[in-house]
């Protein structure tokens, strides 16, 4: 069990950078797609978005990271291991 | 006897702590049971879909700052106690509600309208963050070894309460009052906010009687309180790991399926399937009411047999069967399916009426509505309305028919047509089954999540800890699944398709609660720590 948390550690920081990237894209499509009426709703939709998934996307990131390292290997059991 | 007094002074800790939390959820949500009208208020009136929008987004905007609140009053529940801390956070929440309820609309002051209700809504949210995980750490301080799950349970059906008192309340004023004087700028839209300070006083008096957690009082005596407690959460990698681990692993799953089962269906039953406004609200009603006894059912189960199990069955039956409930309300609610069933006997067409604009003369507004009765009950309510310009002044007293075609200037390119149905006994009650579904895997997600929170972080640093990344998993993503949901639809419109994909919303939820469900079932523990008493 522990060689699939820390594989799946990869995945999730792979998959990190990848939706931003993924993000960043989409908000440049439908920017530059949008009317010239719709343009700043369309702007401020996205800043949100990114605004708010860029830092969880970070946390995500290191979140890979502990797994690759082994710290979720053993989790606390008790109050005394917290 | 003392096991008595005992259960009787849990019994008191529930119930004051559970009253001010619902009122905080109610206060909460009646933001977003009244986008619609909001929208229309606090934005220009040709705004449309982008005003529903941008009220979504304000809707959504408190949400986000949810996190922001729990890292503030966290912060100060886990250095001066957890009473004061969720007392205040009830005073901040009951006044900004009450504040919105007096903002005059669009109409009356511009632009300041919108900008006052995002900034009352941001306090709303701020409030919130702080509340939730207090209440919880509060009723799990005092909760016996081994029936923390039950007790907490009890917390947990105070946002979906808070939910159905928010609708309650508000199909009441409007059944009262009538459409017309329900949407009004200072009509009874605003009657719900002002409730709130009445029931934010009761529960600020409760909550004064109440006294502060025995953990925290003895780590206080002790002087083992935490001197900053931000840092030692986020800045220490053993707590920082598990807040993470809480955040990725269970409650943004947890968010996405409550603010699905509960938010995101009352908006597609309304918006979608254009269900009647009172009866999408009868639906979810009816629907809370039968479900919410398993919040305590599932926290009660997770004392027996961990919580880890019940809150991935949760999320991977979302996961699986989002799509086929939606399409189900998409087939109950559809024209197509129920031609054969057409009661001609009581299918109507208005009378042609015209109302001539307040503001100017020569506009006129033609309405005609088509009211299509079926044999199962059901009616489908289809009014369309043209809008013309004339040439001269309209004068009423001519009959619209006889209307001299050469006065017309010019007449709207599409008519504005809106689509109320009520559906029959039959078919509401399959509604009303889908619903329920949706809010049993709420209530197998939600449940045990807060004596799930509250056994991963220690009491010194608990209110802090839990309360981040529940805001982050519960408000952020789970927050998000309207607005984003929304969006989603909007971008599936193309060309060829110009109503896009009413289902396409959802793979926002499914794919949060994949991925979620995913690494739980790799890194969650079952283990269940009794004690908590470090």
């Amino acid at each position: 069990m522990n060689t699939i948390k820390k594989l799946a550690g990869y995945i999730w920081m792979l998959m990190s950078p990848i939706l931003i990237l993924f993000l960043v894209f989409e908000a440049n499509q439908k920017i530059s797609t949008a009317t010239e009426a719709a343009k700043s709703n369309v702007i401020l939709q996205w800043v949100i978005i990114l605004l708010i998934f860029t830092p969880i996307c970070v946390g995500f990131f290191i979140f890979g990271k502990y797994a690759i390292a082994g710290e979720y290997n053993h989790l606390p059991e008790s109050s005394e291991e917290l | 006897m003392s096991q008595e007094i005992k259960q009787s002074k849990i019994a008191f800790v529930i119930g004051a702590s559970s009253v001010g939390t619902l009122i905080e959820w109610y206060d909460f949500y009646i933001f977003g049971m009244l986008a619609t009208i909001i929208s229309k208020q606090f934005f220009p009136a040709d705004a449309g879909t982008a005003a529903l929008l941008s009220t979504l987004a304000i809707f959504a905007a408190g949400f986000i700052v949810r996190p922001f609140g729990a890292l503030v009053f966290g912060r100060l529940g886990d250095l001066i106690g957890r009473k004061h801390t969720f007392l205040l956070t009830l005073v901040i929440m009951g006044g900004s509600t009450f504040a919105i309820g007096l903002v005059p609309g669009y109409a009356s002051i511009g632009w300041a309208a919108p900008i006052l209700v995002l900034i009352l809504r941001l306090l709303q949210g701020l409030a919130l963050g702080g509340e939730y995980g207090g209440a919880a750490t509060y009723v799990a301080e005092h909760a016996p070894a081994g029936q923390r799950g039950f007790w907490t349970s009890w917390i947990q059906t105070t946002a979906t309460l808070g939910l159905f008192l928010a609708l309650g309340i508000i199909i009441l004023i409007r059944s009262n009052q009538g459409v017309e004087k329900f949407s009004a700028e200072w009509g009874g839209w605003r009657y719900p906010f002002w409730i709130s300070i009445v029931l934010v006083g009761v529960s600020v008096l409760i909550r004064m009687k109440m006294s502060e957690s025995p953990m925290f009082t003895k780590l206080k005596s002790e002087g083992k309180t935490s001197a900053n407690p931000l840092k030692e959460s986020f800045g220490q990698k053993k707590n920082f790991k598990m807040v993470l681990l809480a955040l990725f692993g269970a409650v943004m799953g947890q968010g996405v399926v409550w603010y699905t089962g509960q938010f995101y269906a009352q908006s597609f039953i309304e918006n979608v399937c254009k269900i009647d406004f009172i009866q999408s609200r009868n639906i979810m009603l009816v629907a809370i009411l039968m479900a919410t006894p398993c919040f305590v059912l599932f926290g009660w189960l997770s004392d027996k047999v961990g919580r880890k199990w019940i809150m991935l069955f949760g999320m991977l039956a979302a996961v699986l069967t989002y799509r086929p409930i939606y399409q189900q309300f998409l087939t109950i609610s559809s024209t197509q399916n129920r031609m054969d069933k057409i009661d001609l006997t009581k299918t109507v067409a208005s009378a042609v009426k015209a109302k001539t604009d307040s503001k100017d003369a020569t506009k006129i507004y033609i309405t005609q509505s088509f009211d299509t009765a079926y044999t199962d009950g059901a009616v489908f309510k289809y009014t369309k309305t043209d809008t013309l310009k004339l040439g001269a002044t309209y004068n009423a007293l001519i009959p619209i028919d006889s209307l001299n075609p050469s006065l017309i200037v010019s007449k709207s390119a599409k008519p504005n047509v809106v689509i109320e149905k009520t559906l029959g006994s039959g078919d509401s009650w399959s509604m009303i089954w889908l619903v329920f579904i949706q809010i049993v895997y709420v209530t197998m997600v939600y449940g045990p999540i807060a004596a799930f929170l509250v056994e991963l972080f220690p009491t010194k640093i608990r209110y802090t800890s839990m309360s981040l990344p529940y805001h982050i998993g519960n408000g952020v993503f789970g927050g998000l699944v309207p607005f984003l949901g929304t969006l989603i639809v909007e971008f599936s419109k193309t060309a060829q398709n110009p109503k896009g994909d009413s289902l396409a919303g959802l793979w926002y939820p499914i794919g949060v609660a994949a991925v979620c469900f995913i690494i739980g079932l790799i890194y969650l523990s079952n283990k269940i720590d009794k004690e908590v008493m470090d």
